[in-house]
Parts: structure tokens; C-alpha cells; sequence
């Protein structure tokens, strides 16, 4: 059982963290306008943790220019993709004991 | 003691348990729009069983304003602009009521009407229903009225197959059935109007009413 517990991740221990995984890990790639809807966090705490994850290369920052706003869009890489998988399967092996 | 280490496991395994389901939650929310309502779609049925009728009196009274001509069938503009307001008011009512109740749906959620996901939704259901709409105005260029109303059955069916991926999953099976009538009705040329009725008036109301009582009812 401890084994399990220590495959969990600790990057995506924060709900707000695990929110953006689960929409990055459905989307090809999404919007800051977006992400914060679907998460109802204010812009400095999703901020926060997008830099986390970022830090960890588990998603990729793009900042485009739309007319004269910036929109910033973010993808999962494929190091994200596979630690976020890892960490569902031990959180499921975990509640299946 | 021990009892004290149970405890702090249960709440632990609770957690793990509400980790499991926010992230489903998440995905689901994200991928799909899911605040379309069931009574939009009883509205459009209605809406279409009272187009239907009209259209069938007008064809009644209109029947001298067919004829044919080198093999071809020829209308009347009369009766052409007939149906064709008839068709709008039916498409312009179902749309209107269809956004009235969604909207009142995603409110009630508190999603909101207008984001990524209901924007894929409509383009998926659109790009089908572009490629039926200029094929239907080719059949009416070449005469071949009775297949007009399979074909829109068809396109309507594949383009709700096409936009299910991005909604209620369930609006597949609608899909599947609007698509086999159709393709049945291709066989029964002249019985277009019953067909058309029956799959987009009676599956339509069948389907709204049971998307109803599926997801909205208890809420």
C-alpha cells in the first residue's frame, strides 16, 4: 500500500492543479479565459500553479497576439500526459485495495 | 489507537475518492457541452409536426401547381415560396426555443451558453448540415424532389452523429435513427412528408421527453 502512495504525485496534490491536467488531458489546447471558467479560480491562483506545472515541463505556455489583447494557451506535453496517468493509476489502485 | 489510524486512512481514502471524481468532472465539462435540454428538442418536434401539417394542406390546395415538363417536375413559385416560409418558421421557432431552454438549462448549472464547448458543438453539427443543405438545393436544381426530404433526414442524422462527440452522448442514437429513416425513405418516394414528420416531429418530442426525465427531471 505505501507503494502505491508514493507513486502519487506530489505536483498534482492542489485541486486547482488536478482541474488543469484534467482539461488539458481532453483538449489539444486551451485558452486562460477558458480555463479559469471551468475552474472558477481567480487569475493569480491559476496563474500560481500554471507556472508550477510549467516548471515542471508538464505543460507548454504559448502567448499569441489577438488584435491588440494577448491570449495565452496552454498545452499538455507528453511528460504531462504520462505523469498525470500515472498518478490516476495509483489513486485508483489505491481506493481499490 | 488504532482506531485513531483507521480513521485518518477513511479520510484519506475519501479524498483520493473526491480527487477521482473532480477530475472526471473536469474532463467531462470541458469536452463536452452538456447544458443542451431535452424540451428543446420537444419544442423543435412540435414545431415541425405543425410545419408538417401546413405543408400538407398547402400541397392539398396546390395541386394543380404541379406539372411536368420534359420528364422533369415543375412547381409553381407560389407553392416554392409557400414551403419555404413555412420550412424558415419552423427552423427560426426550434432554434429560438432550443436556445431559450438551453440557456435556461446552463443557467440552472451555472455553465455558461457561449464557450469552447458548445462552439465545437455547433461546428461539428454544422459541417454536415452545410454539405445536406447544398446537396438538397441541387436535387431541387435537377427536379429530384421526392429525394429532398430523405436527404435532409440523412445529413440531419450523420451531422447529430458528428456533433454527439461534443454533447450529450445520447443525441448519437437520435442520430442513428433520423439516419435509418432516410435512408428507408429514399425507397418510399412521394411518402417524403410522413417520413419527415415522423423524424423530426415524433423522435424529436420521444427523445426531448426522455433527455428530460433523464437529466432534468430529479433536479
Amino acid at each position: 500500500m505505501k507503494d502505491f502512495i508514493s507513486q502519487l504525485n506530489k505536483s498534482f496534490e492542489s485541486r486547482i492543479r488536478l482541474g488543469i491536467m484534467s482539461v488539458l488531458m481532453v483538449n489539444e489546447s486551451i485558452d486562460f479565459l477558458s480555463l479559469k471558467e471551468m475552474l472558477d479560480a481567480s487569475d493569480g491562483n491559476i496563474a500560481s500553479h500554471v507556472a508550477a506545472l510549467e516548471k515542471a515541463e508538464y505543460l507548454t505556455i504559448e502567448k499569441k497576439f489577438v488584435g491588440k489583447k494577448t491570449s495565452t494557451t496552454y498545452t499538455i506535453t507528453p511528460l504531462g500526459r504520462e505523469a498525470f496517468n500515472q498518478h490516476l493509476n495509483a489513486l485508483e489502485q489505491l481506493l481499490k485495495r | 489507537m488504532q482506531f485513531k489510524v483507521l480513521l485518518a486512512m477513511d479520510q484519506k481514502e475519501k479524498d483520493y475518492l473526491q480527487d477521482l471524481t473532480e477530475i472526471r468532472s473536469m474532463m467531462e465539462k470541458s469536452s463536452r457541452f452538456i447544458s443542451l435540454s431535452g424540451l428543446a428538442g420537444v419544442f423543435a418536434g412540435f414545431f415541425a409536426l405543425a410545419g408538417s401539417i401546413s405543408a400538407y394542406y398547402i400541397l392539398k390546395n396546390f395541386y394543380i401547381a404541379i406539372w411536368y415538363e420534359n420528364d422533369i417536375i415543375q412547381l409553381s413559385k407560389d407553392l416554392v415560396l409557400h414551403l419555404f416560409l413555412v420550412a424558415m418558421a419552423v427552423l427560426f421557432l426550434s432554434l429560438f426555443f432550443g436556445y431559450y431552454f438551453t440557456t435556461k438549462k446552463a443557467k440552472k448549472l451555472g455553465h455558461k451558453t457561449w464557450n469552447k464547448t458548445s462552439q465545437l458543438m455547433l461546428i461539428n453539427l454544422a459541417i454536415p448540415l452545410f454539405a445536406g443543405g447544398i446537396f438538397c438545393v441541387s436535387l431541387f436544381l435537377h427536379g429530384n424532389l421526392g429525394l429532398i426530404a430523405p436527404t435532409t433526414l440523412i445529413f440531419y442524422g450523420l451531422a447529430l452523429v458528428n456533433g454527439s462527440k461534443f454533447t450529450l452522448n445520447d443525441i448519437k442514437y437520435l442520430g442513428y435513427c433520423e439516419m435509418i429513416l432516410g435512408l428507408i425513405a429514399t425507397f418510399f418516394i412521394g411518402w417524403g412528408l410522413w417520413f419527415w414528420a415522423f423524424g423530426f416531429g415524433i423522435l424529436h418530442i420521444v427523445y426531448g421527453i426522455s433527455m428530460y426525465y433523464k437529466y432534468e427531471h430529479k433536479q
